[in-house]
């Protein structure tokens, strides 16, 4: 579905909708009806439902999944993630890498068209890097990108780029949309028509979008790996998750994600399951406690490994994700390469963490049961943002056990744009629950260096620890793969030591599409993955064209 | 009558430098700013980026250069352009959503007062009759009930288990190639659950004000001579008394007036209407200051017409005001 590789890499989510997708996968897959033996005919539409609307087809200035989502039907990058999340060709036939990591050179399709019949040539994909590092366009992507030293196209099929030093996550970032140069060249693009008008190389053309209710795109017949099966891809914009499910229960809708108690209690009989298939596999998030590590209470690491052995994941899971989540002991999700499946995480046991508390010097406990230090109660509050209910409920949970260890925790939440400006931006917070959406590209530089915790940077909890600094340049500085592994299995066993966040759950991405589309194939990708071999059999068809 | 009337507009002038001078420090002063909402929290954007985008949009000037190249594009109607990634013109962006709520709106309102006239004058001519009682418990569960369950309730009612209505949106995939009539009742269709649901909550509000003016003017000296005369009660009723009890419905009316462009969010959100309350909702939300700004503007420009509408209808009314400020 959101085949976002380069940009969209690690958003925070304002909301865990936005989970669907991008997601490695194993097990647990419903009885495959999918693999029917019919043969793949052309023909009807698919209706996906989404909470938000698109706010740009011209993915370099959208930062919102939506836009990303339905742009990544339309264009295509030079590179793509697989299902098996390995990077692939897409634009580009097959790429080089330079023994010394320097220079990138890509060897694009031949006889790739543009939807409106243009041909498609390096001259796009050098267009598309200087509109982004242009100082004039809006876009949140350049950073990647003025690592470029240099940049060619020897012929009109092969695109060089030269860094100044190895720069890993920089393969990942063309995987960005190369955007159609004979278009947009000697153009303001803020004023451009393809905004609303796009035109792409993708599988599927853009057909119409009628404000706020829905976005219609076609079947491109000549697209370079075969014209998708299903005729038309639509996208309805409906903003309330519990009218999309109704609009899902009476056939108006084909595909959409589904929230965990609808998963796990609402769909679980005959009726649904004879008319749906249900997906399930970890999203590319994962939700976590920060502690302001400027502030005195969380200086020490004993008080941090005490707070997550005082939570009890499981009971997180179970509550709020009815079950559809696993424990998170690090900032790498499980299923990637660079998931360290052997960190030992801290185990829920209060009586531990009481061990831990009072290692760290809080023994005592006053009259109302909570633990005191020359007169000081221990207490903090959690911040966390408006308007994600998962949230505020792993909160309450996560305030009562703390409470049983003799930890005086309060809740506040905070509306968005306040909580950034105000909390995040000037580090005046003691502790915050948020998520992070992660990349398939393990470089977690921004988020974990200790040259990132100024104002308005991700570090802003204020870690410092100069063997991840190393570990994390060692990461991203180069393109072999079993270096890497090691940095980042290192860096996940330290902040597992450290704690400087309680890692707490990956949810899963619950996604259902109806019975009639057939050939979804659930991979760790997700299963968006193969979406132009969908097809609907002739019977089974339900929209004319 | 001229005269007043031209008063009436000249006041609007200072009233409406003070309106955009109020819409533009209030949305100033909110906490968060626009290009945090685009580029917090993600590690690909350098503080040049925020840089680059904080100039994009002017945000670097100093407030009052904001605020008079803002005011004078408004004075031309020229309303900016959004400051979400599209960067369309306020003003297209407004206009593709003000029909569906200006319509639904309408049809609402329509239904609103012509249901809560009737069952004001019914439950007052009835008063403390088992009928009045009824209607009152009647309108008041319309108004206690959340909209948003109702709303959720009837959709599953009407559109999962009967199937009888579309359960949300304003036409149905493929209307776009059916007929005219075909087409307008196909969203005529998908438009009878959102127009129930709107009106029943303001019912109560209107007809208790309807029953409440009804029985004040009924008590009044002249209905009882009109009675007197031996007119039919039917007369005394529609003929002399509801043409009083209407004024302070009047006022009502013109209150409804900027209501007519500001959309519910909830409401909206919850049947996908695309209207101005999402558009609203999302503008504060992203901070997005030209299209929130916009939205107040023309809230309040249309409140104070509002308000003009309902004193002149007032004065149609009612020949005391009329003649007093001759």
């Amino acid at each position: 579905m959101r085949r976002a590789p380069g940009r969209c890499l690690l958003f925070l989510l304002l909301c865990a909708f936005f989970l669907i997708a991008c997601s490695p996968s194993e097990t647990r897959q419903p009885p495959a009806r999918t693999a029917s033996a019919a043969i793949p005919v052309t023909g009807d539409s698919l209706v996906e439902g989404t909470i938000g609307e698109a706010s740009t087809l011209i993915p370099i200035l959208a930062s919102d999944s939506s836009s990303h989502a339905v742009a990544g039907q339309i264009y295509n990058g030079l590179i793509k993630y697989d299902k098996n999340l390995k990077i692939t060709g897409d634009l580009a036939e097959s790429y080089d890498i330079s023994p010394d990591g320097l220079t990138i050179t890509f060897h694009l399709r031949r006889g790739v068209r543009w939807h409106d019949g243009q041909p498609f040539s390096a001259r796009d994909v050098l267009y598309t890097y200087r509109v982004i590092i242009d100082p004039k366009t809006p876009t949140a992507y350049a950073e990647d990108f003025k690592q470029v030293k240099n940049i060619s196209a020897p012929d009109d099929h092969t695109v060089k780029v030269v860094y100044a030093e190895p720069f890993a996550p920089a393969l990942a970032s063309w995987g960005t949309n190369i955007l159609p140069a004979h278009l947009l060249e000697g153009q303001d693009i803020t004023k451009s028509p393809l905004a609303r008008q796009p035109v792409g190389t993708g599988p599927y053309r853009f057909k119409e979008w009628i404000a706020g209710q829905k976005i219609v795109l076609e079947a491109n017949p000549d697209y370079f790996e075969g014209r998708p099966y299903i005729d038309r891809y639509i996208y309805r914009i409906i903003p309330d998750t519990s009218t999309m499910y109704m609009e899902l229960k009476a056939g108006a809708i084909d595909l959409m994600g589904l929230t965990p108690v609808q998963y796990a209690r609402q769909t679980a009989n005959q009726n649904f399951t004879s008319r749906f298939n249900k997906y399930r596999y970890p999203s590319s998030g994962y939700l976590y406690m920060g502690y302001n590590l400027r502030h005195p209470l969380f200086g020490d690491k004993r008080i941090r490994q005490a707070l997550t052995a005082a939570i009890n994941k499981d009971e997180l899971i179970q509550g709020v994700l009815f079950g559809m989540g696993q424990k998170a002991h690090g900032p790498i999700v499980p299923g990637r390469w660079a998931y360290n499946p052997n960190v030992k995480d801290i185990a829920y046991d209060p009586q531990h963490a009481a061990q831990l508390m009072a290692q760290a010097g809080w023994k005592e406990k006053n009259s109302d049961g909570i633990l005191v230090k020359d007169g000081k109660p221990f207490k903090f509050t959690i911040l966390t943002n408006q308007g994600n209910q998962q949230r505020l409920m792993t909160a309450q949970i996560v305030q009562q056990r703390l409470r049983q260890v003799g930890i005086d925790v309060k809740i506040r939440i905070v509306e968005w744009a306040a909580f950034l400006k105000e909390f995040i931006n000037k580090g005046n917070f003691e502790v915050v629950m948020l998520a992070w959406s992660i990349s398939q590209d393990p470089d977690m530089y921004d988020i974990w260096h200790s040259s990132k915790t100024n104002p308005g940077e991700l570090n802003f909890i204020g870690y410092k620890n100069p063997e991840v600094d190393r570990l994390l340049v060692e990461g991203r500085s180069t393109f072999d793969l079993e270096k890497r592994k090691q940095a980042y299995f290192r860096i996940q066993e330290i902040l597992a030591e450290e704690q400087p966040y309680t890692f707490l759950y990956v949810p899963d991405a619950l996604p259902v599409v109806s019975v009639r589309i057939r050939g979804v194939e659930p991979a760790p990708a997700g299963i968006g993955h193969n979406q132009i071999k969908w097809f609907v059999p002739k019977n089974e068809q339900v929209y004319q064209p | 009558m001229t005269t007043y009337l031209l008063k009436r507009i000249l006041m609007l002038i200072p009233l409406m430098i003070g309106i955009t001078l109020i819409t533009f420090s209030v949305i100033h002063l909110a906490p968060g700013e626009p290009v945090e909402m685009q580029m917090a929290m993600n590690p690909k954007v350098g503080k040049e980026a925020r840089e680059r985008l904080t100039k994009f949009y002017g945000l670097d000037k100093p407030l009052h250069e904001q605020y008079f190249s803002w005011v004078g594009k408004l004075a031309k109607l020229d309303l900016g352009r959004s400051f979400s990634p599209d960067g369309r013109p306020v003003l297209d962006k407004i206009k593709e959503r003000l029909p569906v709520t200006i319509s639904l709106n309408l049809i609402a309102l329509i239904l609103e007062f012509g249901l809560a006239i009737p069952i004001g004058i019914l439950a007052a001519t009835r008063r403390d009759t088992w009928l009045d009682k009824g209607i009152t418990v009647f309108v008041f569960v319309g108004f206690a009930v959340p909209t948003f369950w109702l709303a959720l309730l009837l959709m599953y009612f009407f559109g999962v288990k009967l199937g009888w209505l579309p359960i949300s949106g304003l036409h149905t995939l493929g209307s776009d190639s059916w007929g005219t009539l075909r087409y307008l009742g196909d969203m005529a269709k998908h438009l009878i659950m959102p127009v129930m649901v709107a009106s029943f909550g303001s019912l109560a509000g209107l007809s208790r004000y309807m029953r409440s003016a009804m029985l004040n003017v009924i008590s009044q000296d002249y209905i009882t001579t009109a009675r007197a005369k031996g007119l039919p009660e039917r007369v005394v009723i529609y003929k002399h008394a509801l043409r009083n009890a209407l004024l302070p419905l009047i006022t009502l009316l013109g209150f409804s007036i900027p209501g007519l462009i500001g959309g519910s969010v909830i409401f909206e959100t919850i049947f996908a209407i695309p209207g101005m309350g999402q558009l609203f909702y999302q503008g504060v939300m992203s901070r997005d200051y030209p299209v929130v700004m916009g939205i107040l503007v023309i809230g309040a420009f249309l409140t104070l017409i509002g308000n003009l509408i309902a004193d002149l209808c007032y004065a149609l009314a009612d020949p005391r005001i009329r003649h007093g400020e001759g």
